[in-house]
């Protein structure tokens, strides 16, 4: 004996499908409208500055003020100091620059907001990436067209893998590292970097210990 | 529809991203220099060079500083109290200074005050003592191993010559100095040339553990076992206590310190007589030999031990006392305590130190405190002293003042601050500037004291040049023998605790958690007793004793050692603290109601029983189940002449599992049984390099202690065999198989490594290991409290409860050196990673390196006829391999 009717079942079953469906398609597109994992890709900072204004229009060099980027790890954020060299002579009552100068007066550090974050378990270090050739802009993008810099790259593991796994692609020759305009040079080049610059075998990239420990 | 597990994973990240309700990563700040520091790389730690004392000398540091913060303390080679090697209390001493429960504020009488009342207070006593040239002023420190502080307090005592200086230091050197008194005529300290010697016999003289010159004589000890019939030494050793010189010696004798002291009284007037004492002295005769004197033995044994020494021509040196204290210290405490009750005493200045606990039980000091009108006590923390004195006063910790130490040599090294005080603390240099009227900052007086040198070399350096003592050559005079007493009954043995020291370190959660190297106790003391001894009285481990002595009794729980002196119990100093802090009060039990002045290491018992209840002692080697097994190997000297292989290698020829493909470096590490003293600096270096916490006596009882390296030991065939035991990283390694998360790797140069992140905590991997080397985190261990998170090291995750972790050969080190190395296009040099074991080991029994690299240090080691793997037979192929132990008994003596 049927306690439902075959049309009863039929509706039931498609409905079930349909709530199914419902429910992937809501989660998938909710998915892609939430904040991105890495935190916010443009937060707000103490002080509008502008890596367009600075990099793209005065030229100043990346290393001017991240100054440890090929010893450390760590790139190194400018202290106020660094900042003033210039600004004690130019812009030097710009209501923007308020904070700056408070801090050069009372000697209280900026707090900026990090816009590349890492989890604590990954172990980045700037300075092999670029001895290794591997230029700034493969990763931050081209901060000299950013009036407000951003984050461009989604810096998970998998965005991490795909260079590791295919190194040659994103290597550029030594000189032109710092370099923001200069196109990728052609495959061949490339190649040849992968032994000039002795880049370690995919196996050694992709174990968990490169980044991990 | 077809989804991935993946996609399945993120879709179940997003509703429960969802759920939180729109939540984003936090915002961080990222906080540049507003003035950069010169020469600092934000990322790149750097080295400075210090000195730290614990057992009345320095040994020499270098303390690494992470952007201002002092994370671990490594040994510095040019230092001759460190030759590159670090104590544990060495490795312990960074936990001491970011200790949350330091004292962080001025105190009278136990409240809160300023640091001007202070000074108004004091300088208002002083104008008073002046007038009177200083007759009330009493001043007390522990041994003073500064210079700067010494010529300080001679200045005082010139200022104010009625005055008096007095010395405390529960570690004291009184009977090797009385001893030299008696011998001739002054104090004197000898200083050991153990290596140029190849017969040395140590009448219960720890000098592995507390001896002034310990890293330095471990380290010459280690270079005397070279395992070659013609220039391998020969350890002899009387003790009354387990040491660690003890479980080395090739001839070990365990017997109560009257004992030892009729012992060398015979040996002394007919070595003949005896077998024992005859095979011995010849030896000794023979090979240069050395005799050691502990400070257990009275003054007239040192006094003889000095002129046997002289008569074998052994490699002693004497020289000053580095603390030129012309008095004994039990006597000069005796005379403070005895002016205090009789009242004479108006200002009291304790520099450091915790007499309010640790002077002896016959002097009362507490309640001749109590008389003294003004009392002043600077230490790190408001400890028992602290509560009965008028004022207390927080110090600085060794890494946040300027100040001068002596090694044990009297080599004189700079110590300099790596941060400013955290609690605004006062230094030793500065406290005695105030009684002399003439306010100024440590910095200020060690410059002073220090003019002629070039300052930046010996900053640099760890060393002031040049300023070893001078051998002194004295003339012996005839010592007066007595007759020796006869043994009590029972007698208790009292020692300094390998871990808290005399109980300053009570606090130290790693020291509290460091398995003391004989019993493997952790979190307190025990009555060590031996095994008949037991027997008699009807106990085993863990049932209280009450141990009556003339005037004091104490409960302790018994821990039976095999190879203890019989009708003796040794029991440590340190324990049972009131006002250690959260960590260290309670654990253990006081021994110092035992300690009298007239005798210090040892009381006689009148009782000894049963109370009929028991305590649990954590202890992390249940032994009984893997004693026997041959794990720890040994061989004797004359069966090595002439081997390819001391030991057979057990490794099965073929494995199911096919050979992983190297292709590059090959880590390993080689452990030497035969120079490993058993010391544990290396579990404690880990633990500071690793982030490794603690976990508590209770966890500790529950078997889940979290240390990587661990230090086994084993009573086999009459000797204390150590062994240390860190991951394996076997090639075919039975963690990996296991996992159902694949958290376990095997990465291409060798490393058996654990993510973190996939660790879903169901402790396979742990239970298949059979080294039992994987720690799991069953609760969250890691706290991030302030300020003790500031101590972690930034290269090493901090993990979390529920995941397991094991050591991973320092992987943070082998990267800081291949980044080095790839930015050179260079392949890394052999010695250029050192491990945080490896650099703490004062005896150098680790080494680590490129097996691909023949020539390299491991490779060496590994080719030695001593290599052995451990539970080879299990065909795990460990990269961690052995050296077995060497003994080189005496052909004449059937103990051995």
């Amino acid at each position: 004996m049927q306690v439902f009717s075959p049309v009863a079942v039929l509706f039931l079953k498609i409905a079930a499908l349909a709530g199914v469906a419902a429910i992937t398609v809501g989660a998938t597109a909710l998915y892609k409208f939430l904040p991105a994992p890495g935190g916010e890709v443009s937060p707000a900072q103490p002080i509008p500055f502008s890596h367009q204004h600075h990099v793209g229009d005065d030229g100043i060099d990346c290393r001017y003020c991240h100054y440890s980027v090929e010893k450390s790890s760590f790139a190194g954020i400018p202290a106020t100091q660094v900042c003033m060299t210039c600004h004690s002579q130019l812009f030097t009552d710009a209501p923007v620059l308020a904070p700056l100068r408070e801090s050069a007066r009372t000697g209280q550090p900026l707090r900026w907001t990090r816009v590349h974050k890492l989890p604590g378990f990954v172990f980045f270090d700037h300075s092999i990436h670029v001895a290794k050739g591997v230029g700034c802009v493969e990763c931050h993008g081209r901060v000299d067209k950013m009036p407000r810099i951003r984050r461009v790259a989604s810096l998970e593991m998998q965005w991490c893998l795909g260079c590791h796994r295919d190194p040659a692609p994103h290597l550029r020759p030594p000189a032109e590292v710092f370099d923001l305009a200069a196109p990728r040079p052609g495959r061949d080049v490339q190649d040849g970097l992968m032994k000039t610059l002795h880049i370690a075998s995919v196996r050694r990239l992709t174990d968990c210990s490169t980044c991990h420990r | 529809m077809k989804l991935s597990r993946r996609d399945f994973l993120k879709l179940s990240a997003a509703s429960a991203a969802l759920a939180s309700a729109g939540c984003s990563a936090p915002r961080e700040p990222i906080v540049p220099y507003a003035m950069q520091p010169e020469m600092t790389l934000p990322g790149v730690p750097r080295f400075y060079a210090s000195a730290a004392s614990f057992v009345g000398a320095a040994e020499g540091v270098l303390v690494e500083s992470n952007t201002g913060r002092p994370t671990k303390v490594e040994g510095n080679a040019a230092h001759p109290g460190s030759l590159g090697a670090t104590s544990v209390h060495g490795q312990a001493s960074v936990l001491q200074l970011w200790d949350p429960e330091r004292s962080q504020a001025p105190r009278r009488m136990r409240q809160p005050a300023a640091r001007e009342q202070f000074e108004s207070e004091l300088n208002e006593a002083l104008v008073r003592l002046e007038a009177r040239r200083g007759a009330g002023l009493r001043v007390l420190t522990p041994t003073v191993v500064s210079p700067t502080l010494q010529s300080q307090l001679v200045e005082l005592a010139a200022r104010l010559p009625e005055a008096r200086v007095h010395r405390w230091d529960p570690l004291n050197r009184d009977a090797t100095h009385e001893g030299a008194r008696l011998a001739f005529g002054r104090a004197l300290e000898p200083i050991y040339r153990l290596e140029d010697s190849r017969a040395v016999l140590s009448l219960d003289c720890r000098f592995m553990e507390d001896e002034p010159g310990r890293l330095n004589y471990i380290r010459q000890y280690a270079r005397s076992r070279s395992p070659k019939p013609q220039s391998m030494g020969r350890l002899y050793v009387l003790e009354s206590a387990p040491s660690l010189a003890g479980a080395m010696a090739d001839h070990c004798y365990a017997m109560p310190l009257a004992e030892i002291e009729r012992w060398l009284l015979a040996f002394a007037n007919a070595p003949a007589a005896d077998r024992t004492m005859r095979a011995i002295a010849d030896d000794l005769k023979k090979n240069r030999g050395l005799i050691l004197a502990g400070e257990g033995l009275s003054p007239w044994a040192h006094a003889l031990v000095y002129r046997l020494n002289h008569e074998l021509g052994a490699p002693v040196a004497l020289i000053d006392p580095i603390d030129p204290y012309p008095q004994p210290h039990a006597q000069s405490i005796s005379d403070l305590a005895q002016a205090m009750h009789a009242g004479e005493v108006e200002l009291l200045v304790i520099v450091e130190g915790n007499p309010g606990y640790d002077a002896p039980a016959d002097l009362d000091f507490a309640a001749g405190l109590a008389r003294v009108p003004l009392s002043v006590h600077l230490s790190l923390y408001d400890d028992e002293t602290s509560a009965r004195c008028t004022w207390h006063l927080p110090a600085t910790h060794y890494l946040e003042h300027w100040s001068d130490a002596r090694a044990f040599d009297g080599t004189a090294a700079i110590v300099q601050p790596l941060i400013a005080p955290l609690y605004g603390g006062v230094s030793p240099h500065e406290i005695v500037s105030l009684l002399l009227r003439r306010p100024q900052s440590g910095y200020e007086s060690v410059r002073g004291r220090w003019k002629a040198i070039d300052w930046e070399a010996a900053l640099r350096k760890g060393v002031v040049e040049n300023t070893a003592f001078p051998p002194v050559k004295a003339a012996l005079r005839t010592v007066a023998l007595p007759t020796p007493k006869e043994p009590a009954a029972w007698s208790v043995r009292l020692v300094p605790d390998s871990s808290v020291l005399d109980g300053r370190f009570a606090n130290n959660a790693w020291l509290q958690e460091l398995p003391r190297p004989d019993t493997k106790i952790t979190w307190g003391n025990a009555a060590l007793i031996s095994a008949d001894s037991a027997r008699q009285l009807e106990v085993e481990s863990g049932d209280v004793l009450e141990i009556n002595t003339h005037g004091a009794t104490i409960h302790v729980p018994a821990c039976v050692v095999p190879g203890h002196p019989e009708k003796s119990v040794t029991i440590a100093l340190g324990y049972g603290r009131a006002r250690a802090g959260r960590v260290g009060n309670g654990a253990g039990c006081d021994a110092y109601p035992l300690r009298l002045s007239d005798s210090l290491w040892s009381a006689d018992a009148t009782s000894i029983h049963k109370t009929g209840s028991r305590q649990a002692l954590a202890t992390t080697q249940n032994h009984a189940r893997m004693e026997g097994r041959g794990h720890a190997k040994h061989i004797a000297l004359a069966d090595l002449i002439g081997q390819a292989r001391a030991f057979e290698d057990e490794t099965p020829e073929h494995s199911l599992y096919p050979a992983w493909p190297y292709d590059s470096y090959r880590w390993a590490m080689s452990i030497n049984l035969n120079t490993c003293v058993g010391c544990n600096a290396c579990t404690i270096a880990c633990q500071a390099e690793n982030n490794i916490p603690t976990v508590g006596k209770d966890e500790v009882i529950a078997g889940r202690e979290m240390h990587w390296i661990r230090v086994d030991r084993y009573f086999e065939d009459r000797r204390t065999l150590f062994m240390p035991v860190p991951c394996m990283h076997c090639e075919n390694a039975p963690c990996e198989y296991v996992c159902p998360v694949g958290a376990p790797v095997h990465d291409s140069e060798g490393l058996n490594l654990q993510v973190y992140n996939r660790c879903v905590g169901t402790r396979f991997c742990s239970q298949n290991c059979p080294y039992k080397v994987r720690r799991f985190n069953f609760l969250q261990y890691s706290k991030d409290d302030e300020p003790l998170k500031a101590q972690k090291n930034p290269e090493v995750t901090v993990r979390m409860r529920g995941v397991m972790e094991k050591c991973t050969y320092c992987l943070q080190r082998i990267t800081r050196a291949r980044i080095e190395a790839d930015k050179e296009n260079r392949r890394m040099r052999d010695g250029e990673v050192v491990t945080a074991c490896q650099a703490a080991c004062p005896a150098g029994a680790i080494v680590f390196g490129d097996l691909a690299d023949e020539q390299s240090q491991v490779a060496l080691a590994k080719r030695s006829p001593l290599k052995y793997d451990l539970l080879a037979e299990l065909n795990t192929r460990p990269r961690t391999s052995y050296e077995g132990r060497v003994v080189n008994p005496n052909p004449e003596l059937d103990n051995g």
